[in-house]
């Protein structure tokens, strides 16, 4: 795994859940690797003015074609005879399951040679803590102030119904299992597409040093799964105990706090 | 040299003349979306690719934005592309125009030109390209099929050109040019080599070599000065345009401007016009030529860069000028091909006119060329002309009580 394609002292807030997860996808995938990414927090990375936080050649794209830009890079390199290198589409939940959702379709249907990875932080984190697609049922977000009123898009079902070789969930806190994943996805002859759940201290109201800990809690009490689908077959990765508390999650966030009663007892 | 025989002599639409231009420029990208009247390019395109008549990757997106997202991602990485689009396509690609431009990638597209929505219509008029003016792309406008895989061939030497680097659409006037079918000379993949050299990258691409992030966040400080770079291009492009039309016409003899006169010697009046009407045009000045009555024609192939200099030389003896514009210009003074004209007049801005004409598809008749030659001798007309806007333009599909249309 190479560690040195992400600078250090990156401007990300603070215990961003995303950054790990760029840091452990791109120390897998290596330098040969070729990144699109829309505007939003991962655009942070593609760097300010001179400046870049990636060791690798990268292209920061519209907010509603990364798969189109990544799928277009994959054909140039083909054409040129330049197959080993990976095509990277790294974006948010904004622009991966709301605006970006034809274009990522199109790029699956085709069978193009793209790995995208969506960091699900589920909101438009980049511009403000805005409501999306992915954000959960009852979550406070700018845009769902009395809380969101309908459930979480599942994009991993519309992905899978793409009938792509290689589709998985994963989480920034199980870094091994993420890191598999993404060896996996790397080989695959075709698209690949790594839905990756990256808690936001920022938007959801936790303390920065906790972010591993409400990731871990997500897929504890059974709210995130962590499953892949090899070639049709869905294999769960992590089992988990049969009595779950939801409440175990919920109240370690600020954004669920009107749905919680101050007295209810995980 | 290309010899002019028979066997390089086809019978060749628009489209057809614009996917053989791709062809013989050798593109090994091609991404499309198909619209009317633009789908026989696509279709076409796709059918040499299947038959394996062109090495190319061909790849059937879902929308005109991916179309143009998809070329542009294959661009970054190092290859000469091809898409095509017309009128709401176009639209839908306006974001990624501005990629296209701002990263400096010399795409050459085809652009069909039909009437932007609403009310529908499937039929040609200049609107669609004109809402594109200031994306930083090149306009070409062609007069007929032959222009058309001219205009692409010499395109996209222009466009590469490393003091230019900008992309640039060829317009063609929808059926009227894209379904219209012509003999054209077709050169020989040899000469097009020879005149036409591989796709290398001459600025900002995706090289493992050299990594770096394209198309970044950039400071206030920076922004107007990667704008400027822009207009300096567009400035050189006037002089590169001029020498690669004189380089085409060496080696295929077909002679080319950005701006050309018809007849124009000793004319009291001209029709400054773009696209298919100019054929009407001249055909309409041969014709009142014979009759004794002096008038010209005057043909814009290149609206942006915009010819000032050229066209003022011509303009400046013309005691009265008429401009043709294919689209509405709906709030201005006068349409878009006008007001460039009204603006390098000068002082005697008065004898320019304005005719709003052909929109949405409606001939260009040479009644109405006819019409206005006269109108302009005899002073007729206002600043600005609705010129073939029918009587009862107010109660057209004026509903009566009962809710039916009168």
């Amino acid at each position: 795994m190479s560690n040195n394609l992400v600078a250090n002292g990156v401007s990300t807030c603070a215990g961003c859940g995303l950054e790990i997860a760029i840091r452990c996808v791109l120390g897998v995938l290596g330098e040969k690797t070729i990144i699109v990414i829309p505007p939003g927090c991962a655009a942070l990375f593609s760097g300010y003015g001179n400046s870049t936080a990636l060791k690798i050649p990268g292209f920061q794209g519209n907010l509603e074609n990364t798969a189109a830009y990544a799928a277009g890079i994959r054909a140039g390199l083909d054409i040129r005879g330049k197959e080993d290198i990976t095509v990277l589409g790294f974006a948010g939940d904004g622009a991966t399951v709301d605006i970006g959702l034809q274009s990522l379709s199109g790029m699956l249907e085709r069978r193009e040679r793209v790995l995208y990875i969506c960091y699900d932080n589920e909101a438009y984190m980049n511009t403000g803590m805005q409501g999306s697609g992915s954000s959960p049922y009852s979550a406070w977000t700018t845009t769902t102030p009395g809380g969101k009123l309908t459930p979480k898009k599942d994009m991993l079902k519309i992905v899978e119904a793409h009938n792509i070789p290689y589709v998985a969930s994963a989480s920034i806190g199980y870094l091994n299992d993420l890191k598999k994943k993404v060896k996996t996805a790397k080989d695959v002859n075709g698209p690949a597409y790594i839905h990756i759940h990256t808690p936001c201290p920022t938007g959801w109201g936790f303390d920065a040093s906790m972010t591993v800990e409400v990731a871990r809690k997500a897929v504890e009490t059974g709210l995130w799964t962590l499953y892949e689908i090899i070639e049709g077959q869905k294999k769960i990765n992590i089992q988990i105990s049969e009595n779950i508390n939801t409440l175990k999650y919920l109240k370690l966030q600020k954004r669920f706090k009107k749905v919680i009663k101050e007295d209810s007892t995980p | 040299m290309n010899k002019y025989t028979k066997s390089n002599k086809e019978m060749l639409d628009g489209n057809g003349a614009a996917a053989q231009a791709m062809k013989l420029a050798r593109v090994s990208v091609i991404a499309a979306y198909p619209i009317t009247p633009q789908s026989p390019i696509v279709e076409k395109l796709s059918t040499m690719v299947d038959k394996k008549e062109i090495s190319c990757k061909y790849t059937c997106v879902e929308s005109e934005h991916s179309a143009l997202s998809y070329i542009i991602g294959a661009q970054l990485a190092g290859v000469r592309t091809g898409t095509a689009t017309s009128s709401v396509g176009l639209a839908l690609m306006h974001e990624v125009l501005g990629v296209a431009s701002g990263c400096r990638l010399p795409i050459v597209m085809p652009v069909v030109n039909r009437a932007l929505v609403s009310p529908w219509s499937l039929w040609c008029d200049h609107q669609d390209t004109m809402a594109e003016r200031d994306s930083g792309w090149m306009q070409f406008y062609a007069e007929n099929t032959q222009e058309v895989l001219d205009l692409m061939l010499m395109g996209y030497k222009i466009a590469e050109h490393c003091k230019v680097m900008l992309p640039l659409m060829v317009c063609m006037d929808g059926f009227f040019v894209s379904h219209s079918l012509q003999q054209v000379w077709l050169p020989s993949q040899e000469s097009v080599d020879a005149f036409l050299p591989p796709y290398t990258p001459k600025n900002l691409f995706l090289d493992m070599n050299n990594p770096m992030l394209i198309n970044n966040l950039i400071p206030p400080e920076e922004f107007t000065e990667m704008r400027y770079q822009q207009e300096i291009a567009f400035n050189n492009a006037i002089d590169i345009i001029s020498s690669v039309q004189n380089e085409f016409n060496d080696i295929f003899h077909r002679d080319y401007d950005m701006v050309s006169t018809y007849r124009c010697d000793g004319a009291q009046a001209v029709i400054v016009s773009m696209g298919s009407s100019c054929g009407t045009v001249k055909h309409v000045v041969n014709k009142l030529r014979n009759n004794g009555i002096r008038v010209g024609a005057i043909k814009v192939t290149c609206f942006r860069p915009f010819p000032y200099k050229k066209l003022k030389a011509i303009l400046k003896e013309i005691k009265c000028i008429g401009v043709l514009d294919r689209s509405a210009g709906l709030g201005a003074e006068f349409g878009p091909l006008c007001m460039e004209i009204k603006n390098l007049i000068g002082d005697d801005k008065c004898k320019v006119k304005n005719f709003i004409t052909g929109l949405g598809g409606r001939d260009i008749t040479e009644k109405i060329i006819e019409h206005i030659f006269y109108g302009l001798l005899d002073d007729q007309f206002s600043d600005k002309n609705w010129i073939d806007v029918q009587q009862d333009a107010m109660k057209i599909r004026k509903l009566n009580k009962k809710g039916g249309s009168v």
